[in-house]
Order: C-alpha cells, then structure tokens, then sequence
C-alpha cells in the first residue's frame, strides 16, 4: 500500500513538473515581450504608439495606429462574413438536416480547420484577389479580400461550439415552443436561439479571437500597406503582419517596435479572452 | 473475484514506476530541447580555426551559399557558414567578432568606413511593370514622384485612366534601402504602397496587376514583368558596369582589419574567374579583376 502510495506522489510530481514547464514558457514568453516592447514605448510616449499614424521605423516613428485599425477592420468584417455562415450552419445541423446528413457534414466541416493558412492565403491570392481586383476595382489586395479568407478560416471554430451550445438545450424546451403551436423556425428563433445565446456568443469570439491572431493568410492577401484603409477595397496591415513582415530585417529600435506590436496584441488578445471567459462562465450559471 | 481484481490492478499500477520515471525523463528531455532551441543561436560563435562564419544581408546570402557550397567541395576540411540577418546584422556582427566576414548590400555608412571592404559583385534594381503595360521608360524622377504619392494614375505617363498599383518592400529590407538610397533620397516611399516581403512576391503581384509598378533585384527579372529603362538607359549589363544604369548597389564582404588566413582565401575565391563567372551566371554583375588585385 505506501509503495503504491509512493509510485502515485511520484507521478503526481512528474505530471506537476510538465504542467509547471508548460506555464512557465507561457509565462516567460510573457515577460519577454514586456520586457522587450515596454521600454521603447516609455521613451517615445504611449501616445505616439496608440495615435500615431506614420510607420516608418527607420526615421524612427512607429505609429500604429493603422495597424490597430487595420486589425479590427478586418477581424469586424471576417465576423460579418462567417458568422452568419456560421450559425446558419449550425442551425441548419442541429434542427433541420437529417441526422445521417450532419453526421457526414460535421467532420467535413471540422476539417476546414485542418487547411493550413497558408493554403487559404494562397487560393485567396491565386483567385479570390484577380476576382476582386478586376469586378470591383482596386489592387483586389484588400480589407475584402482578408475579411473573406479569414470569415471562412472562422467558421469551424464558429459552427461547433455553436452546434455544442444548441445542443445542449433540453428537448423540452423545444416541445413546450411546438405543443404551444409555434412553428420549427419560430421555435429556432425565440426559443433556442436565446437558450443557447451565450455558448454561441463564446463561440463568435474565440472566431474572433483566430482572426485577430491570423497571420500568414492576412500577409498574402491584405496587401500590407501601413495606412489607415479609406475603403474595404483598399490594401491593410493587421498588427501580426506588421511583425511578421518585418522580423526578417528589424534590428534595433525597429525590433524594439515589433515588440512592442506584439504587446498591444497581446493586451487585445487577453481582452478577448478575458470576454470569452466571462460570458462562457455566466452560461454555466444558468 | 473482486479482491484479484483489485489486486491485479494494484500490481498494473505498480508497473507504473518505469512509467513515473519515464514521464520524468520526458519532462527532462522536453527542457534540454527546449533550451538547446533557445539558447542555440548564442552557442554559435564559429570560433574554431576551420570554421568560417559568413553574415548579413539577405541579398547577398543565397548567392553567398552558393559560393561556399563550391568552396567546400574544393575543400572538404572547412566549413563556411553562411548566416542572414541583413547588411546592418552583418555589419555589426563583424565589429563585434561574432563573423569573420560580413556581407552588406550597401554602402557603408561614415561611422562603419573602419571597417575593411572588398566588392564581389553589382546587383541592379530594376523598375518593373506588367508586360502588357505600354510603358518602355521613365525619368527617376518620375519614378520618385509615382513612389512619393504624387503620381496616382497612369495617366500622364501612358495614357490609360487608371490608378497606379505601387508594390514595394517593407521596412528594414536590403532591397528597400537600395531603393530609397538610390531612388528616393529623403522622401518618404507613400503609405498607401503594398508592401511584400520578398523580391519574389512583387514579381509576382506584378506580373498580374496591368496596373501594378514595382523594385526587384535586377538579377530576378524574368518575362513575366517588364523592366523598365531609366532615363532612356535600359538595365543591362553593359549600361551598368559603364554607370550609365544609375540603380546599382554593390555586393560587399566586410572584415575587421586586412583578410588574413581562411577568411582571405574564400574572398580570393570569390573573386576568382571561375566565381565571377558563377556570379554571372546568376544574373548579377561580376567585378572587374583589377578590384580584386587590390587585396
């Protein structure tokens, strides 16, 4: 008995030890970008980071602004192409298709998220650009282009936890809406719907949460231009992209700047977490 | 019955032991790679007598690669490793030792003139445009103006109506100072310009936009985008090495004092006909032979 006693502590421990490398990379990747991004913000102003317009790091001014915008512009507009898809999906999966039928459509669906990025950048560049680019005018590299690629890259993640949320609405609550006589759709709309409102919300941002941290198929279809888009047919950077692009050469205050993009991404990222979390936690008191 | 059961299970989870250390020895390994992946980059130094370490710009590296690749196979003892990390890297990385030789894609500034240099090669920047594009020529002025922002449509330069595509490299790229220094002096290239990160992505965007105008390596030219001639004078070889081609940027190895031992003879062999020749081959501008007597 205390051998095997012994033999669990000692498990215990090792899996303690794994789990405890595990966070601790977390928490050392987190103090470096702190510890490299934060100075150069303290010597050039908050301001200049937050508001600045101009990104020309080797005449030493790093406004990011446009990519703060660029980043939001584009996460905005992949929310508006995948999540109606999305849920329409899921609403479609959970109570209208056969059974049989969303059996074989629900893996296939997971299995988007199987696509590496950089496929989804190369067919958008390949066919999804030259299209924008010759029936609406513009470089085709653009806010439209990137929302496009980005709301299909959003919608596994968008449709399955949206397809758990509806799911996990009792039946009952269904065959109260149908014996009170409301239709399936009516029943969808204002019955299930609200029930599984915040699983589907949690769902919309974790989506959102992938395409604000999307890189290589921004880089290849968003044209990367650091300015402020005047239309969704014109070139963006997201903050990803800035330091992607960029890595390569930066030295110095340059590589300092990335860093310091990587900061207010992770500041962005922990705010949509931190969101996540919360409406998820309020599902579970229900 | 449930008492054997029980017991057979305490001895399965007894056979655990192995199991417990081997999650540790997982873990143990799991940290050793870990920390192997990052603090390799700093281990290596090259410091040993048959090791070279060639750094810096990425312009220069692949050609650089493939000349060390010809080295070794004539000398089987060394090992030349050629690192990227750009012409500023490269710079820096000799001053401080970290590089027995380091490569720049510019000139150098007046604050890195100690520094000892030797040309290896030209690379020209050549303008490019869509082939379909009817345009043969422009003054660098207009080049300058359309880069600027103040240019927008192809208007006034070969009729059509339609808004100007400027594609260029980002911030911090070899290519893109080239540009700037040779090109655009102190204005700023416009914000509105697509950026790309390598030479071979603007070709690319290029070759499909009919609007589009862009900055590549000479070298990397091909038919599927146009080069345009400056000022009358089309990018070719002769053009350049008379400077009649006024985007031309030099290849440079960097050493701290006079090359001496394993680092003056891969320079030699760089300069040597057969590599020239190679360099050639590869769509830059060989040297002419006198520069390299001057070692």
């Amino acid at each position: 008995m205390t051998k095997l006693d012994r033999n669990d502590r000692l498990v215990r421990l090792g899996l303690l030890m794994i789990a405890l490398s595990a966070i601790s990379v977390l928490a050392i990747i987190t103090i470096f970008i702190f510890e490299q991004g934060t100075p150069i913000m303290f010597k050039y102003g908050f301001r200049s980071f937050f508001l600045g317009r101009d990104w020309y790091p080797s005449e030493k001014s790093f406004g990011l602004l446009p990519m703060i915008v660029g980043s939001l512009m584009v996460t905005f507009g992949a929310l508006i192409i995948g999540v109606p898809l999305g849920l329409a999906s899921a609403i479609f999966l959970t109570e209208f298709s056969h059974r049989r039928l969303s059996r074989i459509l629900k893996p296939v669906i997971e299995l988007l998220a199987g696509i590496p990025s950089v496929v989804y950048g190369f067919i958008g560049l390949m066919f999804l650009v030259p299209f924008i680019r010759e029936r609406f005018g513009g470089p085709g590299l653009s806010v439209l282009a990137a929302s496009i690629i980005l709301g299909i890259m959003i919608l596994p993640t968008v449709i399955s936890i949206s397809i758990d949320a509806i799911r996990a609405v009792p039946d009952s609550y269904r065959e109260g809406s149908i014996a009170l006589g409301a239709t399936r759709w009516q029943t969808v709309r204002l019955v299930v719907l609200p029930a599984a409102r915040s699983g589907i919300i949690a769902g919309i941002i974790l989506g959102m949460g992938r395409a604000i941290g999307e890189t290589m198929a921004v880089i290849m279809v968003a044209g990367n231009a650091a300015d402020i888009p005047g239309s969704i047919l014109a070139p963006v950077r997201t903050l990803t992209s800035n330091i992607a692009l960029e890595m390569a050469y930066a030295s110095g205050e340059h590589r300092e700047a990335l860093f310091a993009t990587g900061v207010i991404l992770f500041i962005i990222i922990m705010i949509l977490n931190t969101m996540a979390n919360v409406t998820s936690a309020r599902q579970k008191k229900k | 019955m449930e008492t054997m059961e029980a017991k057979r299970r305490r001895e399965t989870m007894s056979a655990g032991w192995p199991s417990a250390s081997a999650t540790r020895m997982t873990a143990t390994l799991l940290f050793i790679l870990l920390s192997v992946i990052i603090f390799f980059p700093s281990c290596r130094q090259g410091r040993s007598g048959h090791n070279l370490v060639v750094a810096g710009s990425t312009s220069v590296q692949p050609f650089a690669d493939k000349w060390a690749e010809v080295f070794m196979e004539k000398r089987p003892d060394m090992i030349v490793d050629v690192q990227g990390g750009g012409s500023s890297a490269g710079i820096q990385a000799v001053k401080t030792g970290a590089a027995h030789i380091g490569m720049s894609s510019r000139e150098l500034k007046e604050d890195e003139m100690d520094l000892f240099q030797i040309e290896v090669a030209h690379d020209g920047l050549a303008i490019i445009v869509h082939p379909d594009n009817p345009l043969d020529n422009l003054t660098i002025d207009q080049v300058k103006s359309i880069f600027v922002g103040e240019i927008t449509t192809w208007e006034t330069l070969n009729g059509q109506k339609k808004p100007i595509t400027v594609v260029v490299r980002e911030e911090g790229s070899g290519t893109r100072g080239a540009f700037q220094e040779l090109v655009m002096g102190k204005s700023r290239i416009t914000k509105k310009a697509i950026v790309q990160d390598s030479n071979g992505t603007v070709r690319e965007i290029v070759s499909r936009d009919p609007q589009a105008i862009g900055f590549i390596s000479l070298g990397l030219v091909n038919d599927r985008v146009k080069a345009l001639a400056l000022n009358g004078v089309a990018p070719c070889e002769e053009a350049i090495l008379k400077k009649e081609y006024k985007l031309v940027r030099p290849f440079l190895f960097l050493t701290k004092e006079a090359p001496t031992g394993l680092a003056k003879e891969f320079i030699d062999f760089v300069l040597s006909p057969e590599i020239q020749e190679l360099v050639h081959k590869e769509g830059l501008i060989p040297v002419k032979k006198e520069q390299g007597s001057k070692l």
